[in-house]
């Protein structure tokens, strides 16, 4: 690990103000020269590999103070970037109202990790790529731009196969942001001139030309909170993966369903373990509402969630996974008692 | 440089009292022992000198003298002779590193001794009263659940905080709520009935 200054902050203005160097430079977030430590699961992780190389290293969690509370008043949802991975999970207000956000949640990583490791720095976390986390490959166009990618024609059994480009095929390895994605979650973002709300779906950006540029954030931004208007207690996280537990996703679905009268109304449908970013499918979508469920129409739900899918040497069976995890979300979310 | 010097930064913050939650300002750079003639008010801190800073394990606080760059594990075994806490991984994938803090369980191969200031830590050294074993560690010898026993201590504060969570209702339950530690004896049966057996011995308190 490169030597670093360690600064804590105790109230958002002056975590602003200690990012402000990050703001100096043109860098996307992850290449910034001061990062924000939360939990830390991700970055002392990719310090300790040299991936990420901070020179300062500001310790937001004094912040959680404010910016960690489990907020259900008027219907909607108010998560703070702070809030620990564990105290949402076992939260029995999330658990009735949003299962999915509880499962996404409970399902990822192991208790240690989840007691660490907060909601900001969950939606942030970056790939497991092997060749991404080991500086012994030469090239990676994420960690290094222009170096080619060693993915492509590599070991890429846990790689995409939705949003890839011929730069980088990395999967975004989240559950969490798969939940929020589903249900239209807002990001609360707070920076040196205020907050601004984004939809969560804006925040992450495809690879295309410049893997490096992971989300929308400025340097020097921090996210200050998620919002969700509604309940959805009609919803299922649904993970596939090499062990039952305490493994990334090969195939996740978030599927939330609002049925009334045996019709559904209105449906989302997110995938993970599959894609660049997280990802939500629309077209699938599209198909559902307005429909009685049956299986017949989950398969051509799950086909339609993967139609664009593009398999490579070694992942090429995580489409015919997905399309199994989907049909069986669907299935799960439509016959669940609530 | 003066020893008063040593723990004030050059934009004036105390940097110990900042740690004990006295100071008025809110950022604070953790800045190396200040050397040779004062730079000017600009420069960044050298991030290549140590740092002070007091942990508190076990009930005891310890001052010490360290890289910014130590880790929590890294602190309790090569600064304070606690040897219990084992580096599996260093990476937060095995577990064998668990302790508690703040009475959580947490991974402290990923969590920064600085950032650990003011917070309790107990170890596996921590557990037994006098010659008294904890009910965990007692049960884990009695259901033999350990051959090489590197894995040991993790499993026992990992199992503590599990039983005290309420995830230690059914076997499945505690196979999934223990999955974060990695047994390469797999001794995971006998684990799971350690748990079981101590589980309403911790609950009674
Ligand atoms: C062994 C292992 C297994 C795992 N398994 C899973 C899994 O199955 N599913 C899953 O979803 N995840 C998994 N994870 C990933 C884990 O969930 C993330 O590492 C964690 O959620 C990151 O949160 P953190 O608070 O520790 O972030 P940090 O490491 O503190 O931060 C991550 C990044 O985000 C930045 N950041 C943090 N907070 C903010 C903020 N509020 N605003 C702006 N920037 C911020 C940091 O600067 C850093 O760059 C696993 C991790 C490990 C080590
Ligand atoms: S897939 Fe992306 S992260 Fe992995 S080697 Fe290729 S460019 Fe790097
Ligand atoms: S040594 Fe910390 S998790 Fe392996
Ligand atoms: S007893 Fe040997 S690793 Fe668990």
């Amino acid at each position: 690990m490169r030597s670093f200054t360690y600064q804590r902050v105790t109230d958002p203005s002056a975590a602003i103000q200690a990012l402000a160097m990050a703001v100096a430079n043109n860098n996307p977030p992850t290449e910034a020269t001061a990062q924000p430590l939360a939990g830390g699961t991700t970055l002392i992780d990719l310090m300790k590999l040299d991936v990420m190389r901070p020179r300062t290293v500001v310790d937001i969690n004094p912040l959680a103070s404010t910016w960690s509370a489990i907020n259900l008043d008027g219907g909607n949802l108010r998560l703070g970037a702070l809030a620990r991975m564990s105290d949402v999970a076992a939260n029995p207000e999330i658990q009735r109202n949003y299962p999915v956000i509880a499962d996404s949640l409970r399902l990822a990583a192991s208790p240690q990790l989840r007691n660490m490791a907060t909601l900001g720095g969950n939606v942030l976390q970056r790939t497991r790529c092997t060749y991404f986390r080991d500086i012994s490959y030469a090239n990676c166009n994420k960690r290094d731009p222009g170096s080619g990618c060693a993915a492509l024609d590599g070991f890429n059994r846990m790689h995409a196969v939705l949003g890839t480009s011929e730069q980088c095929i990395a999967t975004y390895p989240g559950d969490f942001a798969q939940a929020l994605i589903a249900l239209d979650a807002t990001v609360e973002i707070t920076g040196k001139s205020g907050v601004r709300n984004i939809p969560f779906a804006q925040l992450h950006k495809p690879p295309d030309d410049s893997p490096q540029i992971e989300t929308t954030l400025a340097p020097g931004e921090l996210i200050s909170a998620f919002t969700v208007s509604g309940r959805w207690p009609r919803s299922v996280y649904l993970k596939a993966r090499d062990r039952q537990s305490y493994e990334f996703a090969l195939s996740s679905a978030a599927v939330a369903l609002d049925v009334q009268d045996g019709v559904i109304s209105d449906a989302r449908v997110a995938l993970g373990g599959l894609a660049t970013v997280p990802w939500r499918a629309r077209e699938a979508e599209a198909l559902i509402k307005g429909q009685k469920f049956d299986e017949a129409l989950a398969q051509r739900v799950a086909d339609a969630a993967l139609a664009g899918a593009q398999g490579r040497r070694h992942n090429a069976f995580k489409i015919a996974l997905g399309k199994r995890v989907v049909a069986r979300a669907l299935h799960q979310a439509a016959t669940m008692e609530i | 440089m003066s020893d008063k010097t040593n723990s004030t930064t050059r934009s004036g913050f105390d940097r110990r009292m900042f740690l004990a939650g006295a100071a008025g300002s809110a950022v604070v750079p953790l800045t190396a022992r200040a050397a040779g003639p004062a730079p000017n008010a600009a420069a960044a801190p050298d991030p290549s000198l140590p740092v002070d800073v007091t942990l508190r394990v076990n009930g005891d606080s310890r001052l010490l003298t360290i890289d910014a760059r130590t880790t929590v594990l890294d602190a309790l075994r090569e600064h304070i002779g606690l040897t219990g806490s084992k580096k599996g991984c260093d990476h937060g994938q095995c577990g064998a590193c668990t302790v508690l803090i703040d009475d959580r369980r947490a991974i402290s191969c990923l969590t920064l001794a600085l950032a650990a200031e003011g917070r309790d830590i107990t170890t596996v050294e921590g557990l037994a009263k006098g010659d008294k074993l904890h009910p965990m560690q007692q049960a884990f010898i009695e259901q033999d659940a350990f051959q090489c026993g590197y894995c040991t201590p993790g499993q026992i504060m990992s199992a503590i905080a599990c039983v005290k969570e309420g995830h230690a209702n059914s076997e499945a339950d505690i196979r999934e709520y223990m999955s974060g530690n990695i047994c390469r004896c797999a001794a995971y049966p006998n684990i799971v009935a350690a748990v079981k057996q101590a589980a309403p011995e911790i609950l009674k308190g």
